[in-house]
């Protein structure tokens, strides 16, 4: 990271057209990522608001979290990602915002990025833009069994989303006010809901979902996990989550506008 | 016969420990509705056997006491699956009590000046009302 130019202040697109920005961080036990992380976004990112969801963290993070114009919400029990962006949701849905984007709190996603999911949301009338990580852009890469588990959810979801959708598994998304709203009310806590169900509830509601290449950073700590056993019970559980978020009934219609 | 007692007897216990825990408010009754159903089952068995060998007949299950096994299984099953659910149920509103929980607490940061001002500081709810 040490290596990497200062950061550019970036300008939000067309000047407004946006409208408020939420960047929601849902952070576990990310005392040593999140203080870099966000000082990065504040400067990169001087028109957005900064909502970090402290989830549970048994280390520091709520303190460190509490810097500069950050905004914490502290939940007193870990609810798991999911859980921790249905809370942020929520709170974008109560203070109005136009537009809530989700980070990962350890670093991976470059803030300069966020316009363009901006733009993209703009450009194509999208509810819900993922950014995706490409093969060739960034350090990403996986095989084995969560390669193939990989492929096969973006097959199946780009066919549930009616879009070409690459990256399923990607926590960098942005989503309007429709999808706020539904997000606020469905956002899954179970295991791939975040990712995997999250999009499935949003195409089998009526919402447009795009997605747009970015670029990512390498992880602050740790290397994606190569066991064959651990990709094995990854793609079990992918299917799982998959087979039932497919099935099951769809309880919120957001009217198309 | 000292074995049909000693089940029956057993059943009075259980019973009563069911009442028990009702008085105290320590169980729900849509817990214990179910249990208070097997007793009572528990009982008829114990004093009519010769129903459980008709029963065992009627079904085609050579040795009667497997059939009581299989329900006695069977109860067990559905018992586990109400927790389960009932647990699912809780945990929803566990979620939904610490989202409020956490976002009171920023109101109060956010009103007490303690939390930074947000970019333009309006609340729907607020203009809802």
């Amino acid at each position: 990271m040490s290596e990497q130019p200062e950061p550019l202040s970036v300008e939000p697109p067309e000047d407004g057209a946006a409208g408020r920005v939420l960047i929601i961080l849902p952070a576990w036990n990310e005392q040593e990522a999140l203080p870099a992380v966000l000082d990065d976004l504040m400067e990169t990112l001087p028109w957005v608001d900064v909502l970090v969801v402290n989830d549970g963290s048994t280390d520091r993070t709520g303190e460190v979290a509490r810097r500069g114009r950050t905004l914490v919400l502290d939940l007193p029990i870990n609810l798991g990602v999911g859980g921790a962006m249905r809370a942020g949701y929520k709170y974008a849905r109560a203070k109005g915002y136009d537009v809530a984007v989700q980070l990962d709190a350890d670093g991976q996603h470059d803030p300069q990025e966020v316009p363009r999911l901006l733009e993209t949301m703009l450009a194509e009338g999208a509810d819900v833009v993922i950014g995706a990580r490409f093969a060739g852009e960034g350090t990403y890469s996986v095989r084995g069994p969560r390669r193939w588990a990989m492929r096969l959810l973006s097959v199946v979801l780009s066919r549930v989303a009616g879009t070409r959708l690459t990256d399923t598994t990607s926590g960098f998304k942005a989503a309007n006010r429709r999808a706020i709203e539904l997000f606020a009310r469905e956002y899954p806590a179970e295991y791939l809901g975040d990712t995997v169900e999250s999009l499935v509830i949003s195409a089998r509601s009526g919402l447009l979902v795009r997605q747009v290449g970015v670029s990512m950073r390498p992880r602050a700590g740790g290397t994606p996990s190569h066991n064959p056993a651990l990709a094995a019970l990854f793609l079990a559980r992918a299917l799982l989550a998959l087979l039932i978020a497919l099935t099951r009934p769809v309880t919120t219609r957001i009217e198309t506008s | 016969m000292r074995l049909y007692g000693l089940a029956l007897a057993t059943c009075v216990v259980v019973v009563l420990f069911l009442f028990m825990l009702l008085r105290t408010r320590r169980m729900k009754e849509k817990y214990a509705a179910i249990w208070l159903a097997l007793v009572v089952a528990v009982c008829v068995v114990g004093l009519f056997p010769s129903a459980v060998a008709a029963t065992a007949r009627a079904v085609g299950v050579a040795t009667p006491s497997n059939l009581l096994f299989a329900a006695a299984l069977a109860v067990l099953f559905c018992v586990c699956i109400q927790l389960s659910v009932e647990l699912s149920t809780i945990e929803e509103e566990t979620r939904t009590l610490t989202e409020e929980v956490a976002m009171l607490r920023l109101d109060l940061e956010t009103s007490r000046g303690v939390a930074p001002p947000t970019s333009t500081a309006h609340d729907v709810e607020e203009e809802q009302e």
